[in-house]
């Protein structure tokens, strides 16, 4: 690791003004800079450390909305009463990422901001192979190689790559926003938005880009609006524990009152009344199946009604050689987070 | 207001209950700075990328990969290693009686070659005081982190449960 010089920041302001023109990184939790660092992914002269800022700490209820600080670690997202009762699928997100120790660093703010696991882009420098986000221009490895965990949407030539957060899929199903400060002030992400496909960013001009933060931009919290349906969050890896996901789902299922009868007649007599579903690691951004969104109020709850529906809103697909196996495995994912979420699973 | 940056950086911070005042380069991991400025090599340098968990230390209470903390993060914390688990014997002197975590590891086989052992034992103290140490599925959970390439998973778990037993017993 190269040396940088060092500074705390004793407000979200000064932290944002360091990052105008010259080369400075923000550390919160570090997890995820450190081994940037150590790889060449990226290097800064100089690093702000935000980790003091207690304006940026905390959990709380403020009306509809539920309010974490970008500082909140992805335990204390993921044990706090308020988010399990109101988010949980965001909680369950945040417990399933990374490992115990991780997660008392790793933060929700820079969670999202995590790179892609790629092997050809997580490789040290000087790197083998081209790789386009690593040099620009170079070529992409992995569609001329190994994909079978690369995108599934919204890729290129450019670029097979997904995003692995968990937590993002999950701010994503909830319709969370990003609180933003940057040189101008504050403004607001919608975190379904807050990513970037490889098409979209190719279409924006800027090939490259993975998010609509500024560089010169600091995430200070987040927002979502609080929910009392019941959510799931559902991830599908190599190894049960501590493992990045093939394919994850987040799903939020409002049941339709009344409309089946006590629950003991049968699960196949519930429906659902309004449904939020996303996929993760099958872009590189949080895949909501706004499609399926729109068809679900009224489908009963069971596996042999979803499937279709999941299946119509994932037609626009378009798998790797390698990776078709995920279309299906997603499917599947949606559809037993969607079960989950309702309570029939 | 403009920052400062600086290229060396005092930090204060208790080291196994004992004050310490250092001036690091900004780079320096808390794993680097325990094992090659203060010569704690209890915890290990394994993977350095936060993947095997054998460089865990408790920072105020809290389990941390020590290759993902540096040590200018933890200025006015309180770092334990596993040095710091057995009974402290005089000012600051290790070599007490064993932790009953340490002791539990040792009677029940938690390990074969050792090398992950100082991780497991911090990560086992602080999966105990979360209070995740319920039960047998609660533990492969939590202390996934910490990886065993002795696969001695079996004894780690049954060694981290009697000790929650005995914790919860006192």
């Amino acid at each position: 690791m190269r040396d940088f010089a060092y500074a705390r920041a004793g407000t979200a302001e000064a932290a944002v003004e360091t990052l105008a023109g010259r080369q400075t990184a923000v550390i919160a939790g570090g997890t995820e800079l450190l081994n940037w660092f150590r790889l060449g992914i990226a290097a800064a002269d100089r690093v702000v450390d935000i980790g003091g800022l207690d304006e940026l700490r905390g959990i709380a209820r403020d009306g509809d909305e539920l309010r974490i600080g970008a500082l909140a670690t992805l335990n204390e997202v993921g044990e706090h009463p308020l988010v399990t009762r109101l988010a949980g699928a965001l909680a369950s997100a945040c417990l399933q990422a990374a490992s115990a120790q991780v997660r008392n660093r790793a933060t929700i703010g820079g969670n999202v901001l995590q790179r892609t696991r790629c092997p050809y882009f997580r490789a040290e420098e000087p790197l083998p192979w081209p790789c386009n986000k690593r040099d620009p221009g170079s070529g992409c490895a992995s569609l001329a190689g190994r994909h079978e965990r690369q995108a599934i949407f919204g890729w290129t030539q450019d670029c097979v790559a997904v995003q692995p957060s968990d937590p993002a899929v999950a701010l994503a199903a909830l319709d969370a926003r990003a609180d933003v400060l940057g040189p101008a002030g504050p403004r607001t992400i919608p975190m379904r938005e807050f990513h970037l496909t490889q098409r979209e960013a190719a279409a924006a001009g800027e090939p490259m880009r993975e998010t609509r933060l500024g560089a010169d931009e600091l995430i200070t919290g987040y927002r979502l609006p609080v929910s009392t349906a019941g959510q799931a969050y559902v991830k599908v890896r190599e190894r049960a524990s501590y493992e990045y996901a093939i394919v994850s789902a987040a799903a939020d299922v409002r049941l339709a009152e009344g409309a089946g009868g006590p629950r003991a007649a049968g699960a196949g007599e519930q429906r659902i009344a309004a449904a939020r579903v996303a996929l993760g690691s099958v872009a590189q951004r949080p895949w909501r199946l706004t499609a399926a969104e729109a068809e679900l109020p009224g489908t009963p709850l069971t596996r042999e009604a979803l499937l279709p529906v999941i299946e119509r809103a994932m037609a626009d697909a378009v798998p790797l050689p390698q990776n078709g196996f995920k279309v299906t495995m997603a499917r599947n994912a949606a559809v037993r987070a969607l079960l989950a979420a309702g309570g029939a699973a | 207001m403009t920052l400062d940056f600086a290229r060396r950086v005092e930090v204060t911070l208790r080291l196994n209950a004992r004050s310490r005042t250092t001036v690091v380069s900004p780079r320096t991991t808390l794993l680097d700075w325990l094992r090659d400025d203060i010569g704690l090599t209890g915890a290990k340098k394994g993977c350095n990328e936060g993947a095997c968990g054998t460089c865990t230390v408790l920072v105020d209470g809290r389990r941390m990969n020590g290759c993902l903390t540096l040590v200018v993060q933890c200025e006015g914390r309180s770092v334990t290693t596993v040095e710091g688990l057995a009974g402290m014997k005089g000012a600051g002197e290790v070599g007490g009686e064993l932790h009953p975590v340490q002791r539990a590891f040792a009677d029940h086989d938690a390990f074969q070659c050792g090398y992950c052992t100082p991780g497991q034992l911090m990560s086992a103290v602080a999966c105990i005081a979360e209070g995740h140490a319920t039960d047998d599925a609660s533990v492969r959970e939590w202390m996934s982190g910490n990886i065993c390439r002795c696969s001695a998973y079996p004894q780690i778990t049954a060694a981290v449960l009697a000790a929650a037993r005995e914790e919860a017993g006192r």
